[in-house]
């Protein structure tokens, strides 16, 4: 009895643990996240000026990130969900890039969003990293691989003079649009206003000459009239989230509170290994 | 009279409306549709490593007169594997789905078998053209890996919400939904580690 109680203790508590073993990352502390610590604060500071510096120019987000252990996953596999947990770039251009370097693997690897593959192409971030970052790691200055790597990379995601203006400018634009006056809200009002509170209204005229009590057809609007009315309160509350998000994507310049955009990766890049 | 009425209609109509959507109308068509378009992301991934595949030929002609053997056993393949298509409405049929995988996995051997010999030529290690392809085919590589499990993963969310409740009402009676297939990526003796031949062919 007490062995089957164990047993079933035992699978449960396997079912338990099956998802605390599914793959953890490091919490997005800024732009430069040195989990395994190679990098010294110097430097650190430096890099996260020039990563503000492109995103302020061309609004892509590149993120450094270094990992001492990759939990057996491979560095491709473990870079794309990386991006993805994190949410780097923007979630409509998913212009997001990360260089990950696993210094106890000896692996690193440029991860590219959706929207930069056709910038920072897989055969150009082979040459990066096979000509910026892996001769300096097999040298052992593994930091200053890390921040020629950076250089190329920004080198290539920085814009020129007037794409970079367009893009900050549509960037504003869409902004403004979001915080502009809900037209949607005004032809939900104007639905419900004719289509429920003006028939009730009258509804509720008539019946003070029959004197009749509430009908069914009376509660079913009354429940409808809620559900609309709920509806409109979501709606206008997730389209103040939708703001909120799309204002995190830019917050990163004003001091240390960095957050991704909610960009997405599928596997774009390239890997390496010293 | 009459625009109490109207009004009562109007009330089940909504009323019914909401209950439908609460079972299926939606939701079940939203999920097939996410499955459908995360398979034409493989399916362009897939074709993207077929158009890289006649470069890999050209760079490596004349370089490589021994591998001609597996030159030519990757141009079949890959001819085989463009050759089977499923579109978006055979996502169903798991025979087909699985013809097609056991061709592209048959590919990926032969272009992993491909590339691996060409290490041993210094001629065509040191060739810029032939290293930007190769790092190309290696992230094409990792995006049908990604783009598979992005894929086999709404199929799994489309097959959980058509057989669960409320879903599985709608999804029986209204839009009479079939559970889809995901890919399954195992090439045929993938479980049997492979003999090394070190000699040449």
């Amino acid at each position: 009895m007490l062995r089957s109680v164990l047993t079933l203790a035992a699978a449960f508590a396997a079912l338990l643990a099956a998802p605390l073993a599914a793959q953890e990352f490091p919490a997005l502390s800024g732009r430069v996240v040195d989990e395994a610590n190679i990098i010294d604060d110097a430097t650190e500071a430096k890099l996260t000026q020039k990563l503000e510096a492109l995103e302020a120019q061309s609004q892509r987000q590149l993120v450094i990130a270094t990992i001492p252990d990759l939990q057996g996953y491979d560095i491709a596999e473990y870079g794309y969900q990386l991006g993805r947990e994190w949410g780097i770039g923007d979630a409509e251009r998913n212009d997001g890039a990360l260089l990950i370097v696993a210094p106890n693997e000896r692996k690193v690897r440029i991860e590219v969003g959706y929207g930069l593959e056709g910038y920072l192409t897989d055969a150009y971030s082979a040459l990066i990293i096979q000509n910026a970052i892996l001769p300096r790691a097999r040298d052992g200055d593994l930091e200053g691989g890390i921040v020629a790597g950076t250089d190329a990379i920004i080198t290539q995601l920085a814009l020129q003079e007037d794409q970079a203006r367009q893009i900050a400018a549509e960037a504003t634009q869409s902004r403004q649009r979001d915080s502009g006056f809900p037209v949607g809200l005004l032809v939900w009002g104007a639905i419900i206003f004719f289509f429920f509170i003006l028939p009730m209204i009258r509804r509720g005229r008539r019946r003070r000459y029959r004197g009749k009590g509430r009908d069914f057809g009376d509660t079913v609007g009354d429940i409808i009239l809620w559900e609309v009315g709920s509806a409109i309160v979501r709606g206008a509350l997730s389209g103040g989230d939708d703001w909120g998000g799309g204002g995190g994507g830019f917050g990163g310049g004003f001091g240390g509170g960095f957050s991704g955009g909610g960009g997405s990766f599928g596997g774009g890049g390239a890997s390496g290994g010293w | 009279m009459k625009l109490v009425s109207a009004a009562r209609n109007i009330a089940l109509a909504a009323g019914l409306a909401l209950s439908l959507s609460a079972c299926g109308i939606n939701s079940v068509p939203t999920a097939e549709e996410n499955a459908k378009a995360k398979w034409a992301d493989v399916e362009a991934q897939f074709q993207r490593r077929a158009n890289l595949i006649p470069n890999l030929v050209e760079v490596t002609q004349g370089a490589a007169e021994n591998e001609r053997a597996i030159l030519t056993e990757v141009t079949e393949a890959r001819a085989r594997a463009t050759s089977i298509n499923v579109s978006a409405d055979d996502l169903g049929d798991a025979g087909k789905m699985q013809e097609f995988a056991a061709a592209q996995g048959q590919l990926s051997q032969g272009l992993g078998r491909l590339l691996a010999s060409f290490e041993a030529y210094p001629t065509i290690q040191s060739n810029q053209n032939y290293l930007a392809l190769q790092s190309q085919l290696e992230g094409t590589e990792n995006r049908i890996a990604v783009a598979i499990r992005d894929y086999n993963e709404a199929v799994r969310q489309y097959n959980t919400t058509i057989r669960t409740f409320p879903d599985i009402i709608g999804a029986n009676i209204i839009h009479g939904a079939d559970p889809l297939a995901p890919y399954e990526a195992a090439t045929e003796g993938a479980e049997v580690a492979p003999d090394i031949d070190m000699t040449s062919n």
